[in-house]
Order: structure tokens, then sequence, then C-alpha cells
């Protein structure tokens, strides 16, 4: 598949610079999920890439234009979200610790 | 989990995710979706549920044990696939009821329906069953 088939239109060249943009921030936040001090910090960066994988599922959606992709979007942010409040029921059933 | 924010936003979540669910179990027969995908959605939504409220609630929410619904999920999905014995086709044949509403529209009836509606109870009670399991510890 080449990059721009046909005319370029600028919703797809902005659609190119937001993949591009998304996967900058997917890169940093996963180098938060490694270095990260404290688990708090490695949790709300695994809430961050969830995000971020919603709006990558967004972008690829503008660009092939398939509505489809939207609703893989929905159920991975309403599912990301049970996941970022299983891991603070975590931290709070394990209790005050700074690091592990 | 006692949070004030997450449960005013579970009970709006819940009906959200379950709503949902069920979406993606109808559109599943020529769509992406499916009883399993669905299944698995309506399962997180009383997993959130049970965090939020504690899981006593959720199960007191669900009314029926959720070994119960693997079993009435099985027998649907079996079911389905003798519905085309009785009418003389090989097992699991695919029989469609096709409902006029009036007006043009038409309720599009099958036995596939059913087998999903099937597999949807088993993943739900399966995840459940998991859920408490891990939850009763």
């Amino acid at each position: 598949m080449t990059l721009f088939d046909g005319p370029v239109s600028f919703l797809q060249v902005s659609a190119y610079v937001g993949f591009g943009g998304v996967t900058i921030a997917i890169c940093a936040a996963f180098v938060r999920v490694v270095v990260g001090p404290s688990m708090p910090d490695r949790v709300l960066a695994l809430d961050l890439i969830g995000l971020l994988s919603v709006s990558l599922i967004g972008l690829y959606a503008i660009a092939s234009g398939e509505s489809l992709f939207l609703d893989a979007a929905i159920a991975l942010a309403l599912i990301s979200f049970l996941g970022t409040v299983a891991f603070s029921r975590f931290i709070e059933w394990r209790g005050e610790e700074p690091d592990a | 989990m006692n949070s004030l924010i997450l449960r005013s936003a579970t009970q709006l979540l819940l009906t959200i995710l379950l709503l949902f669910s069920f979406f993606l179990m109808l559109r599943g027969h020529d769509l992406p979706g499916g009883g399993f995908i669905g299944g698995l959605v309506a399962a997180a939504a009383v997993a959130l549920y049970a965090i939020a409220f504690g899981y006593r609630a959720a199960q007191a929410m669900l009314r029926i044990s959720p070994r119960a619904l693997v079993g009435w999920g099985l027998l649907a999905a079996v079911a389905s696939g003798f519905l085309a014995l009785l009418q003389g086709q090989a097992f699991l044949t695919g029989q469609w009821w096709i409902v006029e509403l009036g007006g043009g529209a038409e309720l599009k009836l099958s036995s596939p329906l059913l087998f999903d509606i099937g597999v949807y109870l088993v993943v739900v009670g399966t995840i459940l069953t998991m859920l408490f399991a891990l939850e009763e510890r």
C-alpha cells in the first residue's frame, strides 16, 4: 500500500501527522511505564496508553474511511477505564508502599 | 472501594456497557461483533459494578448464579442446533423465521442468533464465576 493513493487531501495529511504524534506519545508513555518511580505513575501511564490507542483507532477510522473501527474505539475506551479502576483498587488493597 | 465518583460513574457506565454489549451481540451476524465479545463487555460491566459496590451487591443485582448462566447458555446453544434436526437438515444448519412487522419492515429471527445468545450467556457466566471466586478469597 502506498502512503497516498491519488490526490492528497488535507484530511489525509492531518491523519498521518496525527499518527506520528500519537505514536511518539505512546512511546513516551511507555518510557514512563518502564521508568516510573512509583506504582501510581505506571498505572496512569498505562491509562494514557489506553487513551492514546483509542485516538489511534479513531485516526485510523478517519484515514481509512471505515466507520466500523469507531466501535472498536468505543469498546477499548470503556474497557481500558475498567483496567485503571482495577489497578487503583489493587494499589489501595496493597497499602501505602512507596515502590515495588 | 468506597469512592463516590466511581459509584456515580458506574451507575451511568453500567447501562452504556450493557447496551453496547447487546448491540455487539446482535450486530455480530455479518459485521464485527458477536456473542463472545458482547459477553466479555457485559462481564466487564458487572465487574465494574462489583468493584464499585462490592461483589455481594453485584451478585444481588444478577439475581441468578453465574454458573446457572453457563448452563442456560449451553442449553440455548445446543437447542439452536437441534432446531435444524427437527426440520430434517444437518445439525446446526441455520434456520430463519422472517416476521413481517408491517410497513415493509421485517424482523429476521434465526437459529444463529439463538446460538449467539447461548455463547453470550456462557461467556458472561464463565468470566463472572472466575471473578467472584477470586473476590471471595
